[in-house]
Order: structure tokens, then sequence, then C-alpha cells
């Protein structure tokens, strides 16, 4: 049985052959250990990383490309910013809505003298920008939230938010990516967005274990590493670099990791993120659509219409358990799918799913309006079933 | 006089600042190559970036205002 795979928000499946060409390619021609010696393989290994941070820097409107640190993954990006950034004293705003890769450091950070503010949303994920600014403090630091929920599919107002930060001029704007690098156009510098965290084995079409932050310019004078360690560079010293990107990135990088993202980025690039955009929200409204024929059989979470949300649908049928659905769909019909929490507590307590939490479809670049209405036809014998 | 054999090397803070140049001078058609740094410069990066010197001027012209903490070592 050929599989449908819907859970592209937990990572992207399949990549574009040209990721794994790359890192193939990598490994078998290159191999070297970028930036440490000076011979021909690890210079072009170094090129590999280079050529992948010049291309993330051009679909984030980023001017320089040392302003991106690779990571292993989005989590670390955030705990690189958040612990690197927050103090004991210092004011945070966050929302309801957020994945635990942001609201466990954050919990942990205030069990450590930092003040917590969690601006409610409702009960479709929707944060109004002017909730956010009136929990404005004096020492208000940093604002963060993420740019689409990866429970409900909600795009929040980052630019409007940005605005706020900005006219304020000293906090801060973290924005968590995971969900959006690659599937909605990012601007960071017209966003007003200061630390973006991104993952790239998602809608950049890289592998796992590999991911990335971007750090405005002078912001990392202000953040310290979360790591320390060879880099390199000023190899005669025994403490850390304090420029970009090394400050961040210590230790042999996932090369061939970094391979492929490059890959995936430029392929998205080629085919411009604005075109990804359309073909993923003609996935979401043919699916909306026939949700609309279940009624009361099936509850949606999140925004109705396919333009206010990523392809991610968060759903529940009848009286039938989310793990016992996905469980169905997969041994029945090959749809692959994801139930539960989805790492997000916080967001199935602000939409009603708490604990039992929903089945959740996400759609990607290369699914298909066949698998559409594929797992709207599952859906159907599941209820009739 | 300038041997027409002799260069120049760019030493950088890091292999991302050298490979930043790189681009650069390809971007510019300038010819260089990058190179282990030589025993007697000391450098906070291993690697440097070596150029004819006949295109010393080029090079720092190239450079300016592109990168910042970069050296240029005439051999």
């Amino acid at each position: 049985m050929e599989v449908v795979y819907l859970d592209n928000a937990a990572t992207s499946y399949p990549k574009p052959q040209t990721t794994l060409d790359a890192m193939m390619r990598y490994q078998q021609e290159i191999g070297g250990s970028p930036g440490r010696s000076g011979h021909r393989l690890s210079i072009d290994a170094g090129r590999i990383v280079h050529e992948t941070r010049e291309t993330l820097a051009r679909l984030f409107n980023v001017d320089d490309p040392l302003r991106i640190v690779f990571t292993k993954n989005a989590t670390e990006a955030l705990n690189i910013a958040l612990s690197g950034l927050l103090k004991p004293g210092d004011h945070v705003i966050t929302t309801g809505m957020e994945h635990n890769s942001v609201m466990r450091p954050l919990r942990f950070l205030a069990s450590q003298g930092v003040d917590l503010t969690v601006v409610p949303c409702s009960d479709r994920g929707e944060i109004d920008p002017d909730d956010i600014r009136a929990v404005f403090r004096a020492n208000t630091r940093a604002v963060v939230l993420t740019h689409a929920s990866n429970v409900t599919g909600t795009i929040m107002p980052i630019q409007e938010i940005g605005a706020l930060t900005r006219t304020r001029g000293d906090i801060v704007l973290c924005v968590d990516a995971a969900q959006t690098a690659g599937a909605l156009p990012i601007d960071a510098a017209a966003m007003g967005v200061d630390l973006l965290a991104f993952t790239g084995h998602k809608s950049l079409f890289g592998p796992q274990g590999t991911g990335g932050l971007y750090i405005r310019k002078g912001l990392d004078e202000h953040i310290g590493p979360l790591m320390r360690g060879g880099t390199g560079s000023r190899s005669e010293f025994e403490e850390q670099p304090d420029f970009m990107p090394d400050k961040y990135e210590c230790g042999t990088p996932n090369t061939i990791g970094l391979a492929g993202l490059g890959a995936g980025a430029a392929y998205i690039l080629a085919q411009g993120v604005a075109t990804v955009r359309e073909k993923e929200e003609v996935l979401t409204r043919r699916f909306l659509d026939h949700l609309q024929a279940f009624d009361g059989d099936v509850t949606l979470y999140g925004p109705r219409s396919a333009q206010d949300r990523i392809p991610l649908i968060s759903f529940n049928i009848r009286d039938i358990s989310p793990s016992d659905a996905a469980l169905y769909l997969d041994e029945k019909w090959g749809i692959l799918c994801r139930p539960g929490l989805h790492c997000a507590p916080a967001a199935h307590r602000t939409i009603g799913t708490f604990p039992q939490g929903t089945v959740r479809f996400s759609f990607g670049f290369f699914n298909t309006e066949e698998q559409v209405d594929l797992a709207a036809e599952a859906l159907r014998n599941l209820l009739d079933g | 006089m300038i041997r027409e054999d002799s260069f120049g090397v760019v030493l950088f803070e890091s292999v991302s600042h050298a490979l930043r140049a790189e681009k650069i001078m390809k971007t510019e058609n300038i010819p260089c190559k990058l190179i282990p740094v030589p025993r007697r410069l000391s450098s906070d990066c291993g690697v440097c970036m070596r150029f004819s010197a006949a295109q010393r001027e080029q090079v720092e012209r190239a450079l300016a205002g592109k990168l910042e903490h970069f050296e240029i070592v005439m051999l």
C-alpha cells in the first residue's frame, strides 16, 4: 500500500531529489570538515556551508549571511535566543498557542526569576496585537511567539506585532518560524523581526538535524552562547570568539545536513515561496470544503478560511479518540498523520482539546488533490463504519 | 618594482569571512586562492586568500565596505 503522507508539520517527506543528491555528493566527493583544515576538501566543505547560509539569507531577506547561525533544529535556536537573551528581572511576553520549544525554556526561565506573561488567544488560536501591547512594561525585554500554530495552523500577525515592538524601540521580537520558513514569505527586516528561529527539515526540505537562528545585527552582543568549544577561528585563544556566526557555532557542524538544507532551500527559492503557498492553499481549501460536508460529525479547529492558515488542519471525529482515528487511517488507508497534543499543550488548552488532543493533517508541496480527496473518503468510511 | 610572481594574502577573522571574500573576488573577476596561512604569519583563522601582488588595489577596493576585520599582508 502506497502511503499518503500528511504529517509534513512534523517533518517533510519526501524531499526533492536535489536534496538527496547534494547530501550524497558531499559525502562521496568532498567529505571534509568545513573551515578547519586548509586543504581543498575542507575549503570545499566550507563553501557548501557558506552557500547554504547565503541561500537562507536570500530567503529571509537578510543582507549579511553571517547573521545566520546554524543549529541542529529550531528548538536549539530558540534555546540560544531565550536563554541567551533573558536575565532574571526581565519581563517576557508570549501567547497561549506556543509549542513546547518556546514554553519549556520560558517556564524554566520563569522559575529562575524572569517575569513571564502569557497572552490568551481566541479559541481559533488568534492573537490580537493590542492585547500584546496592553501588557508592555518598562522592563519588557522581548515578545516571543510562533509565526503559525502547529496545532490550528493559525497565522499570527507578526508584521503588526513587529510594528509595536519597533515603536517601543527597546523590545526584541523573537519569532518561531518552525512551521513557516519556506511555506510563507518571511522578510525579517520588513517584519521587524530581531530573532528568527527556523528548522531545516520541514518546509525548507532539508534533512533532520538542521535549523538555525537569524540574529539581527547588534543583538548578538547581548546574547550569550549555549555552548563553547572549537570554531576553527582564533585557535590561539581559549576564549569563545565574540563574532558571528562562530560565537554560536562550535564543534563540527552537520555538514552533510547543511548540504541537503542548501539544496532544499534553493529548491524553494527556484519554485518561489508564493508558488508553494498557492498550491498549499489550494490543497487546504479543498480539504476544508470536504470537511463542511461532514457537518456536525467532524469538529474543525482554527480559522475557517484557507488563507488565514498554513496547510495544517486539526480536527476531531465525533466520539472517536484521535489516536484511534490515526491508527485506523494508517492501517486501513495508508494515510499518515499525527494525533495527540503535538508538543503544544498550551495550544490545546486554548482551543479546548486538552487533554485528549486532535487529529492533525498537514499538507506539503508534494501532496496532491487526489490525496486530499482520499483523506476525506477515509474519514467518511471511518464515520460510517 | 613588483615581481611578476609575488603575492599578497588577506587574513580573516574566520573561514566564513574568507569564503565571503572569495565570492566577492569571483564576482569582480579577481583571481585568488584560499590557502592555509603561511607559518610565519599569525591569524585568527587558518585559511587566508592569496592574490597576485599586482592586484592589491583591486582587492582592497572590492572588499572595502563589504567585509569587516580583514588584513592584507604582502609576501
